[in-house]
């Protein structure tokens, strides 16, 4: 009746992730509760579960990732303690627990937190830059970011229920077949991963349709922010590598559960052609990832050096550069595979060129800011402490791009250390950049600076403690993932490697007091106009937060940096353009169809987990009946009258009127 | 009428790209989007076609290609699903057009071809598990069955599709959003005649012939 499932998968005699789950569970109880007693719920649903606004489904991305951060790197601070303690000693974590844990870290960390980061940002932030109401396809986004949630509640019921992946965040066969991995710990990642791959790329179908085929009048491709080109770019490579992703899982979990033999053994299966595949995807992840960051500090730096930024067109060349070389690097994650010095030698030059644009991109940052005005506002201090760290990643990844040298670090903590050194320096410094200057749009009032430079402080020099030393023990012969170890000399550099993940945390712990205590002020942080950072887009052409049609009229675009001319031309002239002609906007209805569509999506993938076959047909069935409602709906759309319209706009109009008042009498 | 139309004013469906305004019509849209999932589809294809071709040879002391593929069969599968290409156009023509005879009729021969594919392989495939060549006897039968399984399975999504498609036309009649799906329709059915084209070559005829 219940497959696999019965009380035995619930792991009763573990205290850590029992008294974690319980904490979680007493958590979410707790917010349940108090949503129901204030009487919030018919308005969550309403306004955010069902929405259809790319803003809010933004936003809601970005919460899951900064949710899932929190769980990630509480699996980080196991690690780091465990390899402190684990000195000629057990440690505390048992191996086959402290094996899920580092399987866990990595998996949420790429999926769920890097992942939902940027393309929440790029959700957010693609249509108001664009000039337009919506993404194309407002309820797959919907859809879409409802399944990533669905793998993400996937991923944390395996703390409870059963166990996950012991495999590391990419489960290579042949441990990761039944034989060797007989548990539902694979089966949970497989899945999970299958159902969000299946939102990430709805999400970049729906951002590439938007970027290349919906503009504002006279917003050009070579008129579009950087950040667009950027969005454009990952969005492709979304495209192009989540069904190779989607494939291969498919292929192991053919040979998990049917028997086959795609990566076994016996019976001719080639593992190999799993790595293969699997980093064909992998290796255009990284830039999936990483690209939007690169928008974020082109946005972010400009604005604050009071620029343009410097080599608009180099920096699109560069982006879509990237993009092609993507795909042509793979090989470099197993040059020991022993593919033959041919081979390795393509992939290794091919790897080492990528530098090149990620060069270019690096100089016209550093020349954006030369001669620039330069205000130190935290989303800056987020990029140029990028800037160092990301040259520093990028120099050991070119070291690591020649095979030789690859040869001897290898799986060692040497690579660990890079791609940290690229992913936190890079993505993630990207994504509280993008969280901090982006933050006034979404809910009309800025971030503390305190906190945040306090927070930005502690982060990179965390950064820097925790993850120098791995480049050191990578040298000393220090391979990943190892549970204990007796070598004195890599002692010290644990435990110091450990104090840096303490001040990471710090760092953390003041990101959540910057969000409380910022809400608390947001009075006086109130962003009045819709510009509070003197922006350039067009996002800051409208207030903060956005209405939900975006512009009250389509913004006529008139050359690159459309509001910066807008504002430049209102200072000349001392006053405003004139009002525009209101019209009736029409707008998507809001559609509950994502939130049933990812219910039965997490209980048909709980159901394919723990072998429930009745369940997995039930929930198949309500899904296909889900798509069929939705299909049959009459009204999918709502008019926004011409009168509100005007009402909105013109408080908007009145406020930067008053603002531009000040700023003659300033000058 | 969408925020698009409306801004634009019209939504005249041979429209080129782009209009003055820069705004591109729902049709447009709509179908610009399902090309680039068909597109992502097919790359998903390719990791199986990469894969078989990786895994052909690893009979594994099992049958390969030549004794199990029976170019006959395989030929009528073919006619099939070619013949249910055109007809499915003739049913999107039929759609445009307003013309419920001709509708109905030519998604229901699209139907009964792509059912009488599916048949073909699926008795195909009961054939070679009772003959022992089932898809765990080997990596290459494991590739085989996948591939070809995974283009059997769009083709079953497709005819579920199809019907829910002839349904909404017989409720709903030719309402704009109605024959944007039946485009979206066509242009699935006609990708997956595409990727059997590939698959008769790469597994059945180079297969056979060796």
């Amino acid at each position: 009746m219940l497959g696999k499932l019965s009380w035995a998968a619930i792991p009763l005699d573990q205290p850590i992730p029992m008294i974690a789950s319980g904490v979680v569970g007493l958590v979410i109880i707790g917010v349940l509760v108090w949503i129901t007693l204030k009487g919030w719920l018919p308005y969550l649903w309403r306004e955010w579960i069902t929405s259809v606004d790319h803003k809010r489904i933004g936003v809601m991305y970005i919460l899951l990732a900064m949710v899932m951060l929190l769980r990630g790197f509480s699996d980080a601070i196991m690690m780091r303690s465990q390899q402190a303690l684990a000195f000629n000693s057990p440690g505390y974590l048992p191996p086959e627990h402290y094996d899920q844990i580092f399987s866990a870290h990595g998996t949420l960390m790429i999926f769920f937190v890097a992942m939902p980061f940027v393309i929440g940002l790029m959700n957010f932030v693609v249509p108001l830059q664009l000039g337009v109401r919506d993404v194309a396809f407002p309820t797959l986004n919907s859809v879409g970011f409802w399944l990533t949630a669905t793998g993400a509640l996937l991923v944390n019921i395996s703390l409870v229920v059963g166990e996950f992946a012991r495999t590391g965040w990419l489960p290579y066969p042949p441990l990761s077949e039944i034989t060797y991995s007989p548990g539902v710990g694979v089966d949970y990642y497989l899945w999970a991963l299958e159902i969000s791959g299946v939102g990430t790329l709805l999400a970049g179908i729906n951002l590439v349709t938007t970027i290349l085929k919906m503009h504002a009048p006279g917003m050009t491709y070579m008129r579009m922010p950087v950040f667009c080109w950027t969005a454009l770019a990952s969005n492709l490579l979304i495209v192009a590598a989540f069904p190779i992703l989607t494939a291969t899982l498919a292929m192991l979990l053919l040979d998990r559960y049917l028997g086959f033999h795609f990566f076994t053994n016996e019976a001719g299966g080639n593992m190999m052609m799993f790595m293969n595949l699997i980093w064909a995807w992998g290796h255009p992840e990284v830039y999936i990832l990483i690209l939007p960051s690169f928008g974020v500090f082109s946005e972010v730096i400009s604005t604050f050096s009071g620029k343009p930024l410097f080599g608009y067109r180099s920096m699109v060349a560069a982006t879509m550069a990237i993009c092609m070389l993507a795909f042509t690097v793979w090989l470099h994650h197993f040059f020991t595979m022993g593919a033959g010095a041919d081979v390795n030698a393509i992939f290794g030059i091919a790897s080492m060129i990528i530098a090149v644009p990620t060069g270019v991109k690096v100089f016209n940052w550093l020349f954006t800011m030369y001669g620039g005005r330069i205000v130190y506002a935290t989303p800056i201090l987020w990029s140029i402490g990028f800037m160092v760290t990301f040259v520093i990643g990028g120099m050991t990844g070119v070291l690591m791009a020649v095979p030789p040298a690859d040869f001897v670090l290898h799986n060692s903590l040497f690579l660990v250390a890079h791609f940290h050194n690229v992913i936190i320096g890079g993505v993630l410094f990207g994504a509280f950049a993008g969280y901090t200057y982006w933050f006034p749009k979404a809910f009309g009032f800025r971030l503390h600076e305190g906190l945040g430079k306090a927070s930005f402080w502690c982060w990179i020099i965390g950064f820097y403690v925790a993850f120098m030393p791995l480049y050191v023990l990578g040298l000393m012969g220090m391979t990943r993932r190892m549970q204990h170890y007796d070598v004195p000399a890599w002692h010290p550099w644990l435990l110091i490697a450990a104090g840096g993940a303490a001040i990471i945390l710090a760092g953390i712990v003041l990101q959540i007091a910057q969000l409380v205590v910022s809400i608390r002020q947001r009075e006086e942080l109130r962003d009045e106009t819709g510009d509070p950072w003197n922006g350039r887009s067009l996002e800051w052409a409208i207030s903060s937060p956005p209405p939900s049609f975006n512009f009250a009229v389509f913004p006529g675009i008139e050359g690159e940096e459309t509001y910066w001319g807008m504002k430049q031309r209102a200072l000349e002239r001392a006053r405003l353009s004139d009002e525009p002609a209101y019209a009736d906007i029409e707008m998507p209805r809001n559609s509950p169809t994502g939130f049933v569509c990812a219910f039965f999506a997490t209980i048909m993938g709980f159901a394919l987990i723990w072998h429930i076959w009745w369940l997995v047909a039930l929930a198949a069935t309500g899904a296909f009946a889900t798509f069929v409602i939705f299909a049959w709906r009459d009204d999918v759309e709502y008019i926004i009258p011409a009168e509100t319209v005007a009402n909105i706009d013109r408080a908007n109009r009145s406020a930067r009127s008053a603002a531009l008042a000040r700023l003659r009498t300033a000058q | 009428m969408t925020t698009f139309e409306a801004a634009t004013g019209r939504d005249d469906p041979n429209r080129v790209a782009r209009t003055a305004s820069g705004l591109a019509s729902k049709r447009i849209l709509v179908g610009y989007g399902f090309w680039i999932f068909l597109l992502s589809d097919i790359i998903m294809f390719s990791a199986f076609f990469a894969t078989y071709a990786v895994l052909v040879g690893q009979t594994a002391g099992g049958p390969g290609g030549q004794e199990l593929f029976h170019l006959r069969t395989v030929g009528l599968e073919t006619a099939c699903l070619l013949v249910s290409s055109f007809t499915c156009g003739l049913a999107n023509i039929g759609a445009q057009t307003y013309n419920r005879i001709w509708f109905y009729s030519a998604m229901a021969a699209t139907f009964i071809l792509g059912a009488a594919f599916l048949g073909l392989e699926l008795r195909e495939f009961a054939d070679m598990i009772a003959h022992g060549a089932g898809p765990t006897r080997s990596a290459f039968l494991s590739a085989f069955f996948t591939l070809v399984g995974c283009h059997g399975l769009h083709v079953t999504a497709g005819l579920l599709w199809l019907l829910t498609m002839m349904a909404q036309v017989f409720a709903k009649g030719y309402r704009a959003d109605i024959l944007r799906r039946v485009l979206c329709f066509c242009l699935f059915w006609h990708t997956l005649d595409i990727i059997w084209v590939g698959l008769f070559t790469v597994v059945y005829l180079m297969g056979a012939g060796q």
